[in-house]
């Protein structure tokens, strides 16, 4: 176990290469360093020496992939690549083209975040649980049928409409919340329950539908039969027997997003004007600020590797039958 | 025709194929049996083919959207050579003339005779008075009376469309029994599809009637037609939701397939190429490649003949995108379906007798794993319809002059924030958005569980 873990994590590391230099060729390859220098600088009345010294400053100084005039490995370590890509394996940030620190950044917006993600992902969890085990009692009935339909057509709505129509309804029409903005301690609570209630509405739809077909697809099993051959009550065949064996597949699968969960939902929290990750890469694109950008795609390419991982691991837990080799 | 020019734009080129592609395929379905009998599976359900009709409705104003041409200029000197507009237009365009032209000044609401906001006005006695300004085109057959007609239009439109229906009722009537089409147990769902169709001409006729004479859905900021422009978005998203996948598929299948079928370093390379593209947060990765693009055009500005060919060649650099974007998942699963089959016995088989690699890929596993491809293509549709919003939002999504509900999403979204509120633009792509995404849903569920051959 231990040793497929180790595995793993060294296959990570070409992932993480692999991520960087494809992520490096789509910004440069029209994009050159003179033009994002001339960009910060504004464009009017840039002289070439200015141009030098942002890029020094900024460690644009060096060729991109390939340095002819160094030494030895110097051909490949000196260059651009290199230097904003190696310290990333430890998790040094550097700073932002506009010369704020990234890894701080990160640090103080990862709870905002957090606070917004958590909630949405358990309690979604649960109430996408709730609806499935309610339509799967029912199956074959006018109420699983009117459920399925209630879900494909929640699915079909944009995830747009829920933000701008609760955000119409609750803060604006009913007063009940402030529209947007955020604030730490307690006083999070007022600002976070619209949003995670909306993206938990929005989820319902798909997850509810998926979880249903896990659970009927486990109720035709053999060993449902036999407890209900056994005279056991449907309920408690459902929640004794089928609950408990559904939730193998449900909670593996759900493990392989909670790593994601540090990178912040994009557009609700730019919506509601939460001052977590999502809205900070939102930021970084409408301004083109490489840097974060790029610490923003290695960061959750890390935590994606790590959710296939925990996914793993999740599996040997559940399932005794199997081994990681 | 010497009065307008044909403009292939490479989106349309794409769908005319695509087009081809679809009807090699029903061509070569009829007279396969395995291939035809799921798909009459599908035709058996109620719902299914209500959607179907949906969908085509949508299909068919999509299709006339995608032939393009130029309009001669009027008052063209004789004898000299033609002289073309620079404006592409559409079909569409052609059949809305009315929607299109008739631009008020700034909002109005649906069917509205008069602005939505208030404004000073000049008397004829020269006093300057408060009050709403009648609109330019919006019921201006009324002339001075304001007692609007729309009732009686929507009272026609509901006769000719019940005239046509009635036509269509009695076509049908001659193949099935009354008593079976009443109860819905013919063959095909004649009762569902009868209905649907009903529903779409009484919509068509009405509107027909109406959007000549009144904004049937208001004006926008600008006094651009709502319906036209919703009407227009419907190409973006038709082009988003197919065009993707017609640029995935040949990767994902080869790649898949050849995965599972060689295993060993082919299969390793292939896995971590889709592990990669998979690890870089979708949203991200579209945002560094349309910024890249962004760049790319802002260099080569003059490569591009027109705004539409530009925000054509941007739509379709989005397909590309997404596409990449959206291949490991099928690649996956084919990967996954292949290494079953490698094992099956008419494989090994095959291998015994010395058959090439490529053909065993391609008699052999490629026709086995389609039923996954079919199923996959489907349901993806309605996600790229919808991710097309959200791209729009993010800043990334297709050129900010291509109609699109994204675009229409994402400049109305601060709208409900004005006082007095404006909600029909939002509210009309929302709409037309949820229309199409549901019919394709539901038409997705029918196909899958149609050629899972686990669901049974």
């Amino acid at each position: 176990m231990i040793a497929y873990l180790l595995r793993r994590l060294l296959y990570a590391i070409p992932i993480l290469i692999g991520v960087n230099v494809l992520i490096f060729t789509l910004f440069f390859a029209v994009n050159s360093p003179d033009n994002m220098a001339r960009i910060h600088l504004g464009m009017k009345h840039v002289t070439p020496d200015a141009v030098l010294k942002w890029k020094r400053e900024h460690g644009y100084d060096k060729p991109l992939f390939y340095h002819g005039a160094a030494q030895g490995a110097g051909k490949f370590t000196d260059t651009v690549f290199a230097h904003k890509s190696a310290p990333m394996f430890a998790f040094q940030f550097g700073a932002a083209d506009d010369g704020r620190d990234i890894g701080h950044d990160i640090k103080n917006r990862m709870w905002p975040s957090l606070a917004l993600a958590v909630p949405v992902f358990l309690v979604g969890l649960l109430v996408n649980i709730t609806f499935a085990l309610i339509l799967a009692f029912f199956r074959a009935t006018y109420v699983d049928f009117a459920g399925v339909v209630l879900c494909v057509a929640m699915m079909s709505i944009s995830g747009l409409f829920y933000i701008i129509g609760g955000q119409f309804l609750v803060s604006k029409l009913l007063h009940l919340v402030p529209i947007s903005g955020y604030q730490g301690g307690w006083d999070a609570f007022k600002f976070l329950v619209l949003p995670v209630a909306i993206g938990v509405i929005g989820g319902i739809g798909s997850g509810a539908r998926w979880y249903r077909t896990i659970f009927l697809e486990e109720m035709g099993r053999d060993y449902v039969r036999t407890a209900r051959a056994k005279g056991l009550a449907e309920r408690v065949v459902l929640f004794r027997h089928v609950l408990r064996n559904a939730l193998i597949p449900i909670l593996t699968g759900a493990v392989v997003v909670i790593p994601t969960l540090f990178m912040g939902s994009l557009i609700s929290e730019s919506f509601f004007g939460i001052p977590g990750l999502g809205s900070y890469t939102i930021d970084a694109i409408r301004s083109q600020d490489f840097a974060i950008v790029h610490a923003m795609v290695f960061l959750g390419s890390v935590l994606y590797i790590l959710g296939l991982l925990m996914t793993d691991v999740a599996y040997t837990l559940v399932d005794p039958r199997i081994r990681l080799s | 025709m010497t009065n307008i020019n044909f403009a292939f734009l490479w989106t349309d080129i794409l769908i005319y194929c695509l087009l081809l592609v679809v009807g090699l395929y029903i061509w070569r379905a009829r007279g396969k049996e395995h291939l035809a009998a799921p798909w009459r599976k599908v035709a058996r359900r109620p719902m299914a083919m209500a959607s179907a009709v949906v969908l085509f409705a949508f299909l068919a104003i999509g299709l006339l959207d995608s032939i393009h041409f130029r309009e001669a200029l009027p008052n063209q000197k004789p004898g000299a050579a033609t002289e073309y507009s620079l404006e592409v237009i559409s079909q569409l365009d052609r059949l809305l003339k009315p929607l299109r032209t008739q631009t008020e000044k700034t909002y109005s609401a649906p069917l509205a005779i008069q602005l939505y906001a208030m404004e000073s006005m000049e008397q004829p006695d020269g006093r300057t008075l408060r009050g709403h300004p009648r609109l330019k085109y919006g019921g201006a057959h009324l002339g001075a009376a304001s007692q609007s007609d729309v009732p009686r239009l929507v009272a026609q439109g509901t006769l000719i469309a019940l005239l046509i229906w009635c036509a269509l009722l009695i076509t049908i009537g001659q193949c099935v029994t009354w008593r079976a089409l009443l109860h819905g147990k013919t063959e095909l769902p004649w009762r569902a599809i009868l209905l649907t169709i009903g529903g779409l001409l009484w919509l068509g006729c009405v509107l027909w009637l109406l959007a000549p004479k009144y904004h049937v859905l208001g004006t926008d900021k600008v006094g651009q037609d709502v319906l036209y422009l919703s009407l227009k978005s419907i190409r973006t998203g038709l082009v988003i939701g197919t065009l993707t996948t017609l640029v995935m598929l040949p990767f994902a299948l080869w790649l898949g397939v050849m995965a599972g079928y060689f295993k060993g370093w082919v299969d390793d390379v292939i896995q971590y190429v889709y592990t990669t593209l998979n690890a870089i947060p979708d949203v991200l990765l579209i945002a560094a490649a349309v910024l890249m693009m962004q760049v790319y055009m802002d260099i080569n500005k003059d490569a591009f003949a027109s705004i539409t060919e530009r925000a054509d060649f941007r739509l379709l650099f989005l397909c590309l995108i997404l596409g990449i974007t959206s291949w490991t998942g099928l690649c996956r699963l084919l990967r996954g379906e292949t290494l079953k089959l490698t094992e099956v016995d008419y494989v090994q088989a095959a291998q015994a007798f010395g058959v090439s690699h490529w053909k065993i890929m391609s008699r052999h596993i490629l026709p086995n794993v389609m039923h996954i491809v079919l199923i996959t293509v489907t349901l993806q549709f309605s996600s790229l319809v919808l991710a097309e919003a959200v791209l729009a939002y993010v800043g990334v999504g297709v050129d900010p002059t291509m109609h699109s509900w994204g675009n229409m999403i994402n400049s109305a979204r601060l709208e409900l924030a004005r006082e007095p509120i404006v909600w029909w633009p939002l509210l009309a792509a929302f709409a037309f958005m949820f229309a199409l995404v549901l019919a394709a849903n539901l038409f997705a569920d029918a196909v899958r569980d149609a050629f899972d051959p686990r669901s049974e």
